[in-house]
């Protein structure tokens, strides 16, 4: 067990250490939700009137509204750029090290998403710090409960990002996984505008919406975030991180890889 | 019992065969060359003995622990130093071995003192605090190697472990692992495509299109083929020369 305990340590603490040395990734994690927050929700804010739904117990302000969804927007951009990197790093550099270790590789890609996860909550947190100072101030309760919610969706994403890759050869660069995977799980979500809008303007959109796994993501830690708990949104969360992280073990395979690359 | 192991290893990637039934064993401390043209093989073997790769036909045994059944002790007993260079330049010396040390489940203590050892033995203890990015081909290799041995491998395989270097360090580096070799009984499998990394007293394995074409010691193979190392080397990898 011990073992087990000392490489989980050791993979963490190599993530958190190459996140100190790399300054500018904490800045340029942070300039993409900062623009949606501080310009686009500036503009939108008298455009879209958000009415009193759950979990607000009042009108709120639109920036306010789309601060969850842009904690979950870091959390997906992390999610899918690790897990993209350990994909095709495999068959050099880092990869090939964590593989060569006599753990399980099961455990040592669950230990590597676990890490790459809690880093990504620093790079959330100091968003929230940034975005109370702009004024979105939750209640510090909600902060601290809103940490597992967050845990819960990192992992659901990393490990939905692994699987993607290994299942999917056009996405090979981080452009494919953008226009394929990211814009369209972010849009069509209740990270930017509430569901019951969606439905006004189409049906069809409003399922879609509905069915996103990250649609479910962002609503677990808005509720989180105001104290509350959104008992459907946390086992829909729950039962697809394992799902997507079993499959995603056992889909990885470097080999299919290079035989791909082969064919 | 031998440090390595290989019976009838064959691999295809989809309908291209990359390695045909591959025979042979490395005993304990034994220092091993395993030549051949680029797109021998070497590279789908390493990728194979370090269980990147899943076995499609055949076994590898690593200190009598069969790769496919028990990965576990047959990992433990394996060190690898790639041929690209898989440290993190960003991150300093230690901090590279107190990776790889807490991936083999060493305890931190035991991890230090693994760790003292192997840069003493590889010069490198005045540079632990430096970032990898700082040093030199040469030591990039050589803490390599280091952290190569930290978890105590009783078998060390480096893939083209001198691409990059100048020729004084690729000399300085194939004495150094020879040295290992013969001091710490550890066996090693270096694989090169450049004839003068290959001694006359090594053994030696030729790999030519997915085949072991030859295989005992480099003098003996060098006297029944041409005379020369380089001339044997030529007529078993002639094209068509194995099939």
């Amino acid at each position: 067990m011990n073992a087990y305990w000392q490489c989980f340590s050791g993979i963490v603490m190599r993530e958190w250490l190459r996140f100190v040395l790399q300054r500018t990734r904490l800045l340029s994690a942070l300039v993409r939700p900062l623009l949606w927050l501080l310009v686009f929700a500036a503009g939108f804010r008298a455009a879209l009137g958000i009415a009193i739904i759950a979990p607000y117990d009042t009108y709120i302000p639109y920036e306010v509204y789309i601060v969850p969804g842009l904690t979950c927007m870091i959390l997906l951009f992390n999610g899918m750029q690790g897990s993209l990197s350990m994909v095709y790093d495999r068959e050099m550099g880092s990869m090939r090290v964590l593989l060569t270790s006599p753990l399980p590789r099961a455990f040592l890609l669950a230990s590597k998403l676990l890490a790459t996860s809690l880093i990504s909550l620093l790079q959330v947190y100091a968003f929230l710090a940034i975005a109370w100072l702009y004024g979105v101030q939750p209640p510090a309760v909600g902060l601290v409960l809103a940490l597992p919610a967050l845990l819960l969706v990192a992992l659901m994403l990393s490990a939905l990002g692994l699987l993607l890759s290994n299942a999917i050869r056009q996405l090979e660069n981080f452009a494919g996984v953008m226009n394929f995977v990211i814009f369209p799980m972010f849009f069509l979500s209740s990270a930017l505008y509430p569901l019951w809008k969606m439905l006004e303007a189409s049906p069809w959109l409003y399922w879609l919406c509905a069915v996103n796994p990250f649609t479910h993501g962002v609503e677990l830690v808005r509720f989180a975030l105001y104290g509350q708990f959104n008992l459907l949104a946390m086992m829909v969360c729950a039962g697809l991180t394992v799902l997507f992280a079993l499959l995603a073990v056992w889909t990885f395979n470097p080999q299919h890889a290079a035989v791909r690359k082969a064919g | 019992m031998n440090a390595l192991q290989v019976s009838d290893l064959s691999f295809a990637y989809g309908t291209r065969d990359a390695l045909r039934q591959l025979d042979f064993s490395l005993p304990a401390g034994q220092f091993a060359s395993l030549l051949g043209p680029n797109g021998a093989g070497k590279s789908t073997l390493i990728a194979l003995l370090t269980r990147l790769y899943d076995v499609q036909c055949g076994e590898i045994r690593v200190g009598g622990h069969s790769l496919q059944t028990s990965p576990r002790p047959a990992l433990r007993q394996l060190g690898v130093v790639f041929q690209q260079s898989t440290l993190d330049l960003d991150l300093s010396v230690e901090q590279n071995l107190r990776y790889h040390a807490a991936l083999h489940g060493l305890s931190r203590r035991q991890g230090s003192v693994r760790i003292d050892a192997e840069l003493a033995r590889q010069d490198l203890t005045e540079r632990r605090r430096e970032r990898v990015r700082s040093l030199n081909g040469g030591h990039r290799r050589r803490v390599e190697i280091a952290r190569a041995l930290l978890h105590e491998p009783r078998l060390l395989l480096l893939d083209e472990p001198s691409v990059g270097l100048d020729p004084a360090s690729r000399l300085a580096l194939g004495q150094h692992v020879r040295q290992l070799c013969r001091e710490q009984g550890i066996s090693v499998l270096w694989t090169t495509h450049l004839l003068d990394e290959v001694q006359p007293s090594d053994a030696l394995l030729i790999l030519h299109q997915g085949r072991l074409v030859a295989s005992g010691p480099a003098e003996v193979i060098s006297l029944e083929h041409g005379g020369t190392l380089g001339s044997a080397f030529n007529r078993l990898t002639a094209v068509g020369a194995c099939s």
